[in-house]
Order: structure tokens, then sequence, then C-alpha cells
């Protein structure tokens, strides 16, 4: 059961902008609703007002532009995985969306939504942050971008002013030599544990190395310890330090216990998925 | 947050959308969802609320040929849309549907609760891919949620309605 409330359908990033800064804290900006009505529905929170931002032009498009993917914010999670230039360009994010809930999830929500709701146990905003991703934050007085990996701020924060909107998802286009994977693991409809992976593989070393892990804590994170451990190394030399790699992001992952697992075992299942994402990667 | 409302008039938004191929024409406030209107005031109650949360499936109806989740999908937002219940699948004659033939067919359902969901969810499956193999049926369905039949049934019911539907018969 929802509470009343009233709806604003801004026609422009600018208008919606206006809208957040004068309404503040007694308004929501509404996309999929994947997310937000549920936490409405259980009465978590309520708002006065939901910002409709679907009839917002131009941010559902998936272009190759400038050196990079841009993915618009309102793109939902099965445009994305129907996008022929997703599926080519970004075979690892392909992958992902495809396996984001279930089909109506999927069919609703957008991957804007998604990062901005910073639900912990979401799987998109773990792999951008491997993938060297920049969102754009748009307000009425200007644009700026913001790199994944400080986006996410803890559970349900992130480091969107109150009155910017995420507009753009932009991804570095990958060059022959890229390597990315995502994997997840969990025995509940979240995932437990998110653990992705991304490098360069030129003449048999690796170098660019990301590292990010979601799920288990508050907020994904990147890991820079364990990427330093494959950093520069050989296929072999890096194949032999991941154990040490999956034990420090482990770590690293803040993972907390939860129905999803004790903390134990999360740190334990990112050295598993840390194992798995490489040999997904190389493959 | 969670600071004190301040009383709200009704908002109202006029809805127009096409509801098992009929017109439909209301009036709804921005609150309300879609499996209240199609269930409390259209009187169809084939969609079922369950879990409330996006996970079970027994509230699937097809917007526009895709499935969603009617517990979850703000009504204003079929605006100008097609909506299909499970009442607006079998022909104007009262023949069934390939996939509801396969059900009985099969044996696809116990109690019948989740079965709305599932064949609305397998029409669009089908619709998309006429010919799934069995992994890929087990991935687009695997958020309907059947306590009773332990799926085997169901899987073969679609699959059966599958081909029949690709022999054209």
């Amino acid at each position: 059961m929802l509470r009343r409330f009233r709806l604003e359908e801004p026609e422009s990033v600018a208008e919606a902008s206006e809208l957040l800064a004068r309404l503040g804290e007694s308004a929501k900006v509404y996309a999929g609703g994947t997310e937000l009505l549920l936490a409405m529905k259980e009465g978590l929170i309520q708002y006065e007002r939901l910002i409709n931002v679907k009839k917002l032009k131009g941010l559902s498009e998936v272009a190759a532009l400038d050196g990079m993917i841009k993915i618009g914010a309102l793109c939902t999670h099965h445009e994305l995985e129907k996008s022929s230039l997703v599926q080519q360009k970004l075979p690892s994010l392909h992958k992902l969306e495809q396996n984001v809930a279930n089909v109506r999830v999927r069919q609703s929500g957008t991957l804007g939504g998604n990062l901005c709701f910073a639900e912990p146990h979401a799987d998109p905003g773990t792999l951008l942050m491997a993938l060297g991703a920049k969102l754009v934050a748009e307000k009425s007085s200007g644009t700026r971008e913001i790199a994944a990996e400080d986006f996410f701020v803890d559970a349900y924060e992130t480091s969107l002013q109150a009155d910017e909107l995420l507009t753009e998802i932009r991804i570095p286009d990958p060059t022959d030599h890229s390597r990315s994977a995502y994997l997840k693991f969990g025995y509940l409809e979240r995932p437990s544990v998110g653990v992705a992976l991304a490098f360069n593989l030129n003449g048999g070393g690796l170098s660019e190395v990301k590292i990010a892990v979601g799920c288990a804590g508050p907020a994904p994170r990147r890991v820079p310890e364990a990427e330093a451990l494959l950093n520069g190394k050989g296929r072999e030399e890096a194949e032999r330090n991941l154990a040490q790699a999956g034990a420090v992001a482990g770590k690293a992952s803040q993972a907390i216990t939860d129905l999803h697992g004790s903390q134990d075992y999360k740190e334990h299942i990112v050295g598993v998925l840390l194992k798995r994402a490489f040999q997904s990667a190389v493959s | 947050m969670a600071k004190a409302m301040t009383k709200l008039d009704a908002q109202v938004l006029p809805l127009s959308f096409t509801l098992n191929g009929r017109l439909q024409e209301l009036d709804v406030e921005p609150h309300e969802l879609l499996l209240d209107v199609v269930r409390e005031r259209l009187g169809l109650t084939g969609a079922k609320r369950s879990c409330d949360v996006q996970v079970c499936g027994a509230c699937t109806l097809l917007v526009d040929g895709r499935p969603v989740s009617a517990c979850t999908t703000l009504a204003f937002e079929v605006r100008g849309r097609s909506v299909l219940t499970i009442e607006g699948l079998a022909e104007k004659d009262g023949k069934l549907h390939p996939l509801q033939e396969a059900f009985i067919e099969h044996g696809g359902f116990q109690c019948g609760f989740c079965t709305p969901g599932m064949i609305l969810a397998a029409k669009a499956l089908l619709d998309e891919n006429p010919a799934p193999s069995e992994a890929e049926l087990k991935h687009f369905m695997h958020g309907n949620i059947c306590r009773c039949t332990g799926y085997k049934k169901i899987i073969e019911s679609i699959m059966a309605a599958a081909k029949k539907m690709r022999s054209g018969s």
C-alpha cells in the first residue's frame, strides 16, 4: 500500500534540478521505481512528491562517441541486455545486465536508478568501477563527471548533490587487449558477493588492473592493494598472486555478517570469485 | 525523509489505456498501483498480490507485450499503452490460447495461484523467442515462483505450447 503523493513530470534536466532544489527532502527522483516503490510500500521512506524523470529526452540511448561508450541513465536493464553495442563492446556488462534480478525488474529498472538508489546488493556499480566508468551529474547550473569509485558513499548514499541528476554513464571504449569479468554469488534473491576484474592483457603481461568488490558490505569499492599484486605482472605470476589478491580484496570488501552470509564466508567467496573472474577474463 | 507529512490533496491523472484489447478511461491518483486498479477497480482478479516485492511473479501482466510486476508499477505508467491480463488471453469465442491448453494437458499447475503470471511470462518469452532452449526458458522464467509443481510440468507445458505454436495449429 502506497501513501498518497503528488507527481511532477519535468520536461528538461534543468527543470527537474530546479524542482529538486526547491522541494528538498520532500521529493525524490522516480524512474523505474523498482527499488524506490518497494521502500515506499514498506513505509520505510515517504515523499510528498515524486519527480518522474522518464519524460526527459535523450537519456535512453547507448552510443559509441569520443572514445567512450555512453549510456543514458534512463536505459533499462532490458534495453542494455538487448543492445548490440553493449554486447559487442562490453561483454561483461552485457552478461551482468542479462542477470539482474528477473525479467520484470529488468523491464522497468534503469541503470541510472540502480546506481542512484545505491542498494548495497546491486551489481552494476561494482563492474562500472572496474571498467573505469565516469558518471555524469547534471544540474541547472552545470555538469560534472564523477568517477564510479567516488560515487558510492555508503549504503543508499551517493555523492550526488541534492539538486543533481545522474544523466549518463561513460565507459572508456575497450581495446583489443581489454579483458573484464563480473561474477556474483548468492543464495537469496540478491547476491551476497559480487567481484569485478578488468585489465589489459598485452604481450602476456597485465596492465591497468582494476578490481572492485560489492554486495558484501555497505557499498562497492575498488581495491588498489589487490590490484597492485597483479598489475605489471606476467600472466603466470599474476595467476600465482591471485590467492593473495583475493584475500586482500576479501578483507577490503568491508563484508558484514547478515542474512546473506557471515563476514568470513563472504571474504572467502571474494577470493573464489576473483580467481574465477580471472579465468573468465582471459578465456 | 521521515519528517511529518503535510496532508496532501488528491491529484487526479486521467488514464487512458487498452486493457485486453478494449479502451479503458478512468482517473487515477499517482500512488495507485496497476495491480489495485486492475483487480479492485476493473474487477480482473487473475493477477495476484503475493510477495509484493517483484520477486514471485504472481502479479505479472504484459504491458506492450513485456512482463511487468503490477504490484510495483504505478497505474499512470500504462497511459497510452496496451495491457494484457490472463482474462484477455483466450480468443473472443472462448478458444483457449495454446499455452492455456498446454498447461491443462500437461498438468502445469496445481493450486493455480501462480498460473496467470506463469502463462503471461511464458507468452512474452515465446513471442520473443518461439523456439527457446530449456536453459533459455529457465533463465526467462526464473522470476516466476511456483510452490506446488516443482516446475517440471510447467517447463513441459511451455515447451509443448511452443512446439504447437510453431506448427501453427
